[in-house]
C-alpha cells in the first residue's frame, strides 16, 4: 500500500510500469526509473519483467510436462502423470472437436498456449503488493509479474499465431489459392479492391482481437485488484471490506484467467483450421 | 505500456516454446494414452472371450453330467437285471442240488431200512432156537405155549 507519499494515482501508475531495459537519454543502457523514461526508449527496449516470467513459466510447464512424459507408462496413472494425461487428453478432444484437418503441430500448439496462459495468468492472483515490494528491495523501480496484462506478451503470442495461419494458409492453399481467397472474396471478381479491403480486415482481426481481449481482460483484473488494494489504506472497515472483495474478485478471477486461456486456445485452433480448409 | 522489443522477444519464445512442446512433450503422451487405451481395450475383449469361454464350458459340462447319468442309470438297469438272473439261476441250482440231497436221503433210509430187515432176518433163527428154549423150558403150560408163541410173533 502506499505507506510513502504516493498519491493513490502514483500508486496504480507505479503498479502498471513494467520493468524495461533499454537505452537511457544520458547515452548508457539500464532499466528505466520512471513512465517518461521508459516511453523515451522506443521500440527496442525490453520489459525484463513480462519475458522473465514468462519464460520462467514456459519453461516450468515444460519441464512438468516433459517430466510426466518422461516418466510415463502403461500401468495406473498417478499422480501429476494423471494430470498431465487429463490435460492432454482434454486439449486433443477439444483439438478434435474444433480442427477438420489432420497436423501435428496443432494440438502440441494448443496444449502450449492454454498452460503457458493459464500460468500467467495465475500470477494475477498473486497479491498486487507482494512482488513490487521485494522487486523494490532488490532495488528494482517495477516488477509487473502479470505477463498476460501486457500487450506485448500477448501481441507476441497473437502474432506467432497469426504467422503460423498465414504459412499454413499459403501452404495448404498455395500462394495463387491463398490469394485469389483474400481477392475474390465476398463479393465476386468485379469488387476486387472492396474483397481485399474486408478479407484484409478479417485476417488482421484475428491477431489483434485474440492479443487484445486477454490482454484487456487480464489488465482490467489487475486493475480490479489494485483498485481493491488501494482501499487497505482507507481505515479498518474500508480494509475489512476490501479483503472480502479481494476474496470474492480471487475466486471469480479463478474462473476468468481459465476462460481467457481456454477462449485463446481455441480460437487459435479454429484459425488454423480456417487457414487448413481449402474449400472456403 | 509500450510497445517494444519485448513483442519480438515473446514471438520468438513462444515459437521455442511449442517447438519443444510439439518435440518432446506431446508424443510421448499421446504414445502412452494410446497404449494404455489399447491395454484396456485388449483386456476388455479378453473378458468377454473369457465369458464367452465360460458359458460354452458350462454348457459342455452340464451336457456331460447328463450323459453320464444317463449311463449310469443305463449300468444300474443292467446290473439289476444281472442280480435278478444270478438269483434265479442260485434258486434253479439250489432246488437241483435239494432235490438231489433229498433223492439220495431217501436212497440211504431206503438201504438202510433194506440192512436192518437183512440184520433182523439173521437174528430170526437166533430168535427162534431162543423161544424154543423157552418153550421147551416150560412145555406143560400150553397157555404158556399160547403166550409164548404170540410174543415171538410180536417180536417180528
Amino acid at each position: 500500500m502506499a505507506t510513502e507519499v504516493l498519491t493513490s494515482s502514483e500508486y496504480i501508475r507505479h503498479h502498471l510500469q513494467n520493468l524495461t531495459y533499454g537505452h537511457l537519454p544520458d547515452g548508457s543502457w539500464g532499466v528505466a526509473h520512471s513512465a517518461a523514461q521508459a516511453k523515451a526508449m522506443g521500440f527496442w527496449a525490453i520489459n525484463l519483467d513480462t519475458i522473465g516470467v514468462s519464460i520462467v513459466l514456459g519453461i516450468l510447464f515444460l519441464l512438468m510436462f516433459r517430466g510426466a512424459a518422461k516418466s510415463l507408462h502403461t500401468g495406473v496413472p498417478t499422480g501429476f502423470q494423471n494430470f498431465a494425461e487429463w490435460a492432454v487428453e482434454f486439449i486433443d478432444d477439444s483439438v478434435r472437436g474444433s480442427f477438420s484437418g489432420r497436423s501435428a503441430l496443432v494440438a502440441p500448439l494448443a496444449l502450449t498456449v492454454f498452460v503457458w496462459i493459464f500460468l500467467m495468468n495465475l500470477m494475477d492472483l498473486l497479491p498486487v503488493d507482494w512482488i513490487p515490494r521485494l522487486a523494490m528491495a532488490m532495488g528494482l523501480p517495477f516488477f509487473k509479474v502479470v505477463p498476460s496484462a501486457d500487450p506485448n506478451a500477448t501481441f507476441g503470442m497473437a502474432i506467432g499465431v497469426f504467422l503460423l495461419v498465414l504459412f499454413y494458409s499459403v501452404k495448404m492453399k498455395g500462394p495463387g489459392g491463398f490469394a485469389s481467397e483474400l481477392a475474390f472474396h465476398p463479393f465476386g471478381k468485379l469488387a476486387l479492391p472492396a474483397n481485399v479491403f474486408f478479407e484484409g480486415i478479417n485476417l488482421i482481426a484475428k491477431p489483434v482481437s485474440l492479443a487484445l481481449r486477454l490482454f484487456g481482460n487480464m489488465y482490467a483484473g489487475e486493475m480490479i485488484f489494485i483498485l481493491i488494494a488501494l482501499m487497505f489504506g482507507g481505515g479498518i472497515g474500508m480494509a475489512v471490506f476490501g479483503g472480502a472483495l479481494q476474496w470474492v474478485w480471487a475466486v471469480f478471477h479463478i474462473l476468468i484467467i481459465t476462460l481467457q486461456a481456454f477462449i485463446f486456445m481455441t480460437l487459435t485452433i479454429v484459425y488454423l483450421d480456417m487457414a487448413h480448409q481449402t474449400g472456403h | 505500456m509500450n510497445i517494444n522489443a519485448t513483442l519480438i522477444g515473446e514471438s520468438i519464445t513462444f515459437f521455442i516454446f511449442v517447438w519443444f512442446c510439439m518435440k518432446y512433450v506431446w508424443p510421448p503422451i499421446m504414445n502412452s494414452l494410446n497404449e494404455r487405451k489399447k491395454l484396456i481395450a485388449d483386456g476388455l475383449a479378453a473378458g468377454d472371450r473369457g465369458r464367452h469361454e465360460l458359458e460354452l464350458a458350462s454348457k459342455s459340462a452340464s451336457q456331460h453330467l447328463h450323459e453320464a447319468k444317463q449311463k449310469s442309470g443305463e449300468i444300474v438297469a443292467a446290473a439289476d437285471k444281472r442280480a435278478a438272473q444270478i438269483i434265479d439261476e442260485a434258486k434253479q441250482t439250489a432246488k437241483v442240488e435239494a432235490d438231489r440231497v433229498f433223492a439220495s436221503a431217501q436212497a440211504n433210509v431206503a438201504q438202510e431200512v433194506a440192512r436192518a430187515k437183512e440184520a433182523l432176518r439173521s437174528h430170526v433163527a437166533e430168535l427162534a432156537v431162543a423161544g424154543a428154549e423157552k418153550i421147551l423150558r416150560r412145555e406143560i403150560n400150553s397157555k404158556t405155549h399160547a403166550d409164548l408163541l404170540t410174543a415171538i410173533q410180536n417180536e417180528l
